[in-house]
């Protein structure tokens, strides 16, 4: 769901084929017909961003006809727990959960807690400014006393236990729903249920596959915690065929998010501090709490080694190791934030490294007016982008908005170096880190970024050289000594240090158990710790897939510790015995009294299936022998979610920011914690139930082409893939065109209260009208890779989008909005933005167009930028 | 050639007498395509690498002669892609030699009309100098109520998910020491 796998991810895809010639199933849930479902057994048209309804429906009917793995829910997930007697569903008020503030649009989660729980939660609107989940990537979130006695029901019969609130909560979410909803029929929707049923349990698995078709929305966080729902509930996590799988759509956006360039996380997960954190002691407190079971209980030596690896010598026990150098967020910090930052003149400087934001980010207007408005702009690419020269050619010099002799903006080009001219590590989608050999040298003045960012540094730290200043310590005390190969930084030196070195014998630890905290050992990232063990650099191996054993443990580095499957001792049952034959991963050998198998089992090696902890142990001591989820602070599998999660324990369906309906389940339209950025210069098309929607009556959806690559700036040079697709199209249904007058081939253009685009018509049936609401509505595609640099050129199709995010991640919502679609090109030069403009007069919007959240309690506030 | 060596060499005679009864084999081929050899052979080394593309991971031999890149191919010992390339791996090759790749640094003065060049250690200084400005322009010691910030919010990066993890840890690295924490990359996209 959520993913044209075959379209973006297509050597991948051979996997599934593999597995269709084995005899498995294959269902493609998804708005359009694509390349995955002509491969697939079944094709589900739905809704764009309707998911959670049709997956709520799924757990409705595993739930109404006790379908659930039962030993595997009641041992390994949080089903038999209470919870707080104060916690109120959407059940009870109309769509929002208890602990809402309509100020802030957002939740103190106090009563989601465990009966049992003794602190009070991590929500509030400081936890959502802080986008406080996506600081959970490793471990779960904090849960003061999970070590503890939990009260519970093995009977899962308890009114509040956890398995009775989601049977509850998900009850309405039936098949006639679904139809309603997602304009799938009744009987295609049960097929799905029987199938996913079918195939697991005890002797069979099922796996779900998703991509950017399920993060892109504004409760897409929430979208991926119902299918976790599902594969927990059927015993799919954790065993072999199993899993969720998020398909990524970067060689390293991976390790990018591991080792982070993000503004609230350290790596690792470990957060970024702020301003309540105000020494090391109370940061670790909050982090890892006193009396929690799992391994981020040992965050201490996670941190420490950290700051030991950037701040060497200068960390030491007496100053903190140097916490108080690191800097304090406190709030939004995240790109589109800082965009608008940009926009109201408080950023100077920006670093493009890799990336084409006025291209490949949401509202790319609103981009490129932001770096108009900037001191100086730094960008690094294989080759000339769009972002690097939106002051000479972009469609605001076309509208008259920029004019170069008009735009301050100072603008560095510095060309880099390819993934062949040097070396290092990508860590792909699922986890693994591969090494790649440099194979010639750069030309020029092309450069790695190690390179750049190493003499960057360099230079700096001259320049503020004997600088008394308290402020420079941080940079003038950094380790900035890695070894050099010329004048380049040695990348295995940096994934040397990356793996962890112990400060008594200068040798690399072995992984993460070797960390301590007491200033001996310096890590730079504790979850790639491993990856150099024993001085070997682990992510280069290349033993051929013919030559080992069925999961491929000798190719490349998969962290934690080359774990293959996370949480595989759930592929054993209570006893250490795998459920079924067929489905062995690890399992419990007790004449050896250790954990083996085909994995590398992610339990603790020599620790009993029926171990049971001591009253007062804390950590990894406080796992049972049966809880295999061992990052979790109660070692469970969490199907309702007491801390973590900012806009929800359970996953609801609401109505993307955007859309041409009300929703049908409850009086709370769209997802009542979204952030929203409500200001002239990022419109929202209304959405029921304000009025003027239906002047933007479509809904619309962008995705990806196997040919280009995300914003365009490594494949719309390539004379090979521009010839294999030369040109930016639509796909719509007969229906659409003849309501609209389009012809197969023309123009046309589409609408928001954005801009408007034009592209090539594509009439075909892979665009099916769905009914909804007895009515028929229509949805519009179009890929999203152009531009006007390289050799072919379209309009930037991002330029529709409006920014508005998840409030879990902060990822905006690009998968889904509505729009309005006409024949022949678009007005030219500043008649285009009268014409965008006279659709917002009509439509009716203004700045506060989308801002008024809550639509159950408090109609009247909205949420505006200006009132910040 | 003789008579009877130029009607055997006729492709229509060797599609009829040989085994490539269907013409597209053997049969079909020229002189000049008999003697052709791939770009793989003359390479003077074979290195490993990984498709820089999507998230795959699809592993990659890159064939070097005379201290160029001449072919990239799919390494068939992967577990991951069995040797296999979609369309822009395949393509890999034009990605890293083609006419597109800049290799001379660009500068945009304030209200420039033009691109001009610029050496490359002078651009380096020039940007340090500006971060250095940017930096102390937003710098903040603390928030309203004295709690220490320590912080710059005078510049921001964005990038890292198509860079190496070494890369992106030196980025982290030397922006968070600086002050800075408004490092953002696709991951948020």
């Amino acid at each position: 769901m959520g993913s044209n796998m075959a379209e973006a991810h297509p050597v991948g895809f051979q996997w599934v084929m593999e597995a269709k010639a084995r005899g498995a199933e294959v269902i493609h849930i998804d708005p359009r017909f694509t390349r995955t479902s002509a491969m697939a057994d079944l094709h589900v048209p739905l809704r764009a961003g309707t998911d959670i309804a049709f997956l709520g429906g799924v757990i409705n009917h595993i739930l109404q006809n006790d379908l659930d793995f039962r030993e595997y829910v009641r041992a390994y997930t949080n089903a038999p727990y209470l919870v707080d007697e104060r916690f109120q569903d959407t059940e009870d008020l109309d769509g929002l959960f208890s602990g809402y503030d309509p100020e802030t649009a957002s939740y103190d989660n106090t009563t989601w807690r465990y009966e049992s729980q003794t602190d009070t939660g991590e929500g509030g609107s400081r936890a959502k400014e802080q986008s406080r989940p996506d600081q959970l990537g490793s471990g779960g979130p904090g849960l003061e006393g999970g070590a503890r006695k939990i009260a519970a029901d093995p009977e899962l019969k308890h009114p509040r236990c956890v398995f009775q609130i989601l049977k509850r909560h998900f009850a309405r979410y039936t098949p006639e729903a679904v139809e309603e909803i997602c304009g799938v029929p009744a009987e295609t929707f049960l097929r799905v249920c029987r199938a996913w049923t079918a195939n697991s349990g005890r002797e069979r698995t099922a796996a779900l596959v998703y991509s950017v078709g399920w993060t892109q929305h504004t409760l897409g966080a929430q979208y991926i915690r119902a299918g976790s729902i599902i594969q927990l509930l059927l015993g799919n996590i954790g065993r072999p065929g199993g899993g969720v799988f998020a398909l990524r759509g970067h060689a390293s956006i991976q390790g990018s998010t591991d080792i982070p360039t993000l503004f609230n996380l350290l790596p690792g997960y470990l957060p970024m501090p702020d301003t309540a954190h105000e020494d090391l002691p109370s940061y670790l407190h909050k982090v890892r709490g006193d009396r929690q079971k799992g391994f981020w209980r040992n965050a201490d030596a996670y941190l420490v080694s950290l700051l030991k690896e950037y701040w060497g010598e200068a960390a030491a026990p007496e100053n903190d190791f140097r916490f108080d150098y690191l800097p304090r967020i406190n709030g939004d910090h995240g790109t589109y934030r800082t965009v608008l930052d940009m926009l109201d003149g408080k950023v100077f400087g920006y670093f493009l490294l890799g990336q084409n934001p006025a291209v490949g980010s949401a509202h790319g207007r609103l981009q490129r007016l932001a770096m108009s408005n900037l001191d100086w702009l730094v960008v690094r690419d294989l080759a000339m982008i769009e972002s690097a020269e939106f002051w000479k050619d972009s469609p605001e010099i076309e509208t008259g908005e920029i004019v170069p002799e008009r735009c301050r903006t100072e603008v560095f080009f510095f060309p880099a170096a390819s993934h062949v001219e040097k070396a290092g590590t990508f860590t792909q989608t699922q986890r693994m880190l591969q090494w790649r050999d440099k194979a010639v040298e750069p030309r020029g003045d092309q450069r790695s970024e190690l390179w750049f960012i190493y003499h960057l540094g360099r230079l700096l730290r001259e320049k503020l050289s004997g600088s008394a200043d308290e402020r420079d310590r941080p940079l003038l005390d950094l380790a900035w000594d890695y070894e050099l190969e010329g004048d380049e930084p040695s990348a295995e030196d940096v994934l040397r240090r990356i793996n962890g070195i112990d400060l008594r014998t200068g040798r690399e630890v072995g992984g993460y158990l070797d960390l301590r905290a007491d200033g001996t050992t310096a890590c730079g990232c504790w979850i790639y710790s491993g990856v150099f063990a024993d001085g070997v650099n682990q992510a280069a191996r290349r033993k051929p897939h013919d030559e080992q054993g069925p999961y491929e443990n000798e190719w490349g580095w998969t962290w934690p510790l080359n774990r293959r499957v996370l949480y595989n001792r759930a592929s054993a049952d209570l006893d250490g015995k795998p459920w079924s034959e067929r489905k062995a991963l690890v399992w419990w050998d007790a004449e050896r009294g250790e954990w083996t198998g085909h994995d590398v089992p992610d339990f603790e090696k020599n620790k009993p299936p029926h171990y049971r902890p001591g009253d007062d142990d804390v950590g990894p001591a406080a796992l049972s022998g049966d809880d295999p989820f061992i990052m979790q602070a109660d070692g469970k599998g969490w199907l309702f979610a007491p801390n973590g999660i900012v806009d929800g324990p359970l996953p609801t369906h609401y109505e993307p920011h955007e859309s041409p309906v009300r929703n049908q389940l409850y009086a709370q339209q769209g997802n009542p914690a979204r952030n929203v950025y409500g200001r002239a210069e990022n419109p929202s098309n209304p959405s029921p139930p304000e009025r003027g929607g239906e002047v933007f009556p479509y809904v619309f959806t962008t995705a990806r082409l196997t040919e280009h690559h995300t914003a365009g700036g490594m494949s719309r040079q390539l004379p090979y893939l521009s010839e294999l697709q030369p040109e930016l199209f639509m796909e719509v249904s007969p229906r659409l065109a003849a309501e609209r007058g389009l012809t197969h081939l023309g123009w046309a253009h589409v609408i928001t209260s954005r801009t408007a685009v034009d592209a090539r018509v594509f009439v075909t049936d892979r665009m099916r009208p769905l009914r909804i609401e007895g009515r028929e509505v229509h949805q519009v595609w179009m890929p999203y890779h152009w531009g006007h640099t390289g050799l072919v050129d379209g309009d930037v199709v991002n330029d529709l989008i409006g920014v508005v995010l998840d409030p879990n991640v902060f990822i905006q919502e690009s998968k889904v909005a509505t729009c309005d679609v006409r024949p022949g090109r678009r007005p030219r030069g500043p008649a285009l933005l009268d014409y965008v403009a006279g659709y917002r007069k009509r439509a009716g919007v203004t700045p506060e167009t989308g801002t008024r959240i809550d639509t159950v309690t408090r109609h009247d506030i909205a949420h505006r930028e200006e009132d910040r | 050639m003789g008579l009877a060596d130029w009607i055997r060499s006729w492709p229509v005679y060797r599609q009829v007498t040989g085994r490539d009864r269907t013409g597209r084999g053997r049969a079909a081929q020229s002189g000049r395509s008999a003697a052709l050899t791939p770009r793989t052979t003359g390479a003077d080394r074979v290195v490993g690498s990984v498709c820089p593309f999507c998230a795959v991971g699809c592993a990659q031999h890159v064939y070097v002669r005379d201290e160029r890149v001449v072919q990239i191919e799919g390494n068939p010992g992967s577990p991951i892609s069995r040797g296999r390339l979609c369309p822009k791996g395949s393509a890999s090759k034009q990605l890293v030699t083609g006419p597109q790749r800049a290799e001379r640094v660009l500068y945009r003065p304030p209200y420039g009309t033009e691109w001009q060049e610029l050496d490359l250690g002078t651009a380096m200084d020039m940007v340090a100098d500006r971060v250095l400005d940017a930096r102390r322009k937003g710098w903040q010691d603390a928030d309203e109520d004295g709690n220490p910030l320590r912080r710059t919010m005078g510049f921001a990066s964005l990038g890292g998910a198509t860079l190496d993890n070494e890369e992106n840890y030196l980025i982290k690295k030397l922006f968070t020491a600086l002050g800075a924490i408004q490092i953002e990359n696709q991951a948020r996209i």
